[in-house]
């Protein structure tokens, strides 16, 4: 049975496309067959992160509207064989994507995936809608910082009212927090919101907390995802969160306020 | 150095102390606002028709009604306040 994750946040640039190409490249290394699919119509960007975006041909608007057919569209990733992208439309308006065509393509990806990403334009608007309709499980993406824990409320307002899962009484769709772009030193310094100030206020179980890191530039500079780069503090801590969202058991690196000693004597 | 701080820091509220109190404050308010929503639909008329069932043995003015439903925990608080006139002779109405 595949599941659907959806990767949201509300606000915009808080990491949700690198949080997508992270998160699909971690299950597909796993060997889970893995989809992730661009939601962001008009202003498509997984496909330069995940470093295919020469290799579009048809999208996810031609195949809604039968221009194009779904294996046409998906692109197979030249590094993992489990993992696949399926872009958005560059040029279309976001009406385009309409209910009856994300619902085709769901259910026929479903048969052949174990998951499937999809990657929220920023927003409360139809795409964002579109993206998480389907969801089984949420990424709710926050940065430590105040219009962004807001916004990621506002989002979990809508996931539990606007989605297919509650629209028809099914049970919730569980919900993770993943802390990004985290800077643990200015948590110490007490000038940025601690990862557990934020779960607090969310009051949705942490999955996961991302340092901010240059790598992460460096990754979609280069189209790589950052989970394939093994020096990376924030690829390593993305392969955490991953192994988190799997069941298995995985201390925090980050994300624990000072206690008493290290704020007396520094760290 | 950290040890001044730590001192100082007990007398001024960091920055990010500052953001979780707004950041709590705010994210309650709305998520108020948002349970009671798709509750509040019935909220005016049922005001209306308080109000015309006290009229029958009080005279009171539109705006001496004040509806309010709020949570707390898991109970829904409906608050209603009626305000009656000062002057008994003004209470019975013809």
């Amino acid at each position: 049975m595949a599941t659907v994750i959806v990767v949201t946040s509300g606000k915009g640039g808080v990491g949700k496309t690198t949080t997508s190409a992270a998160f699909a490249t971690g299950l597909a290394l796993r060997g889970y067959q893995t989809v992730v699919i661009d939601f962001d119509v008009g202003l498509r960007n997984l496909d330069l992160v995940m470093g295919c975006e020469r290799r579009v041909v048809y999208d996810l608007i031609n195949v809604i509207n039968g221009e194009g057919n779904l294996n046409q569209a998906l692109i197979k990733d030249k590094r993992i064989d489990s993992l696949f992208v399926l872009p958005a439309s560059q040029t279309r308006n976001k009406d385009a994507l309409t209910l009856e065509g994300v619902t085709t393509v769901i259910n026929t990806l479903k048969e052949r995936f174990d998951y499937i990403i999809c990657d929220s334009p920023a927003g409360i608007e139809h795409g964002a809608i579109m993206a998480m309709y389907f969801a089984d499980e949420a990424l709710v993406v926050t940065n430590p910082e105040v219009s962004s824990v807001r916004d990621s409320d506002r989002i979990l307002g809508i996931l539990s009212s606007k989605t297919h899962h509650a629209i028809n009484g099914l049970p919730p769709i569980k919900e993770h927090l993943l802390i990004t772009r985290y800077l643990p030193k200015r948590v110490s310094a007490g000038d940025m919101l601690s990862a557990e100030d934020v779960q607090e206020i969310l009051a949705i179980p942490l999955l996961g907390v991302i340092p901010e890191s240059s790598s992460v530039l460096q990754a979609s500079n280069a189209g790589i995802p950052v989970t394939l780069d093994g020096r990376s503090d924030a690829g390593q801590a993305y392969l955490d969160a991953v192994a988190r969202l799997l069941g298995e058991e995985k201390r925090q690196r980050f994300g624990k306020k000072r206690g008493f000693l290290t704020r007396l004597f520094g760290n | 150095m950290s040890l001044f701080n730590y001192f100082r820091s007990s007398q001024q509220r960091s920055s990010a102390t500052v953001a979780k109190e707004r950041l709590q404050i705010i994210v309650a308010h709305e998520r108020r606002q948002r349970n009671n929503n798709s509750t509040l639909d019935y909220l005016p008329l049922l005001q209306q028709e308080l109000l015309a069932v006290v009229r029958k043995y009080v005279l009171v003015e539109d705006d001496q009604i004040k509806i309010n439903l709020e949570k707390e925990g898991n109970y829904d608080i409906l608050e209603v306040n009626i305000a009656l006139p000062d002057e008994p002779e003004s209470r019975q109405p013809k």
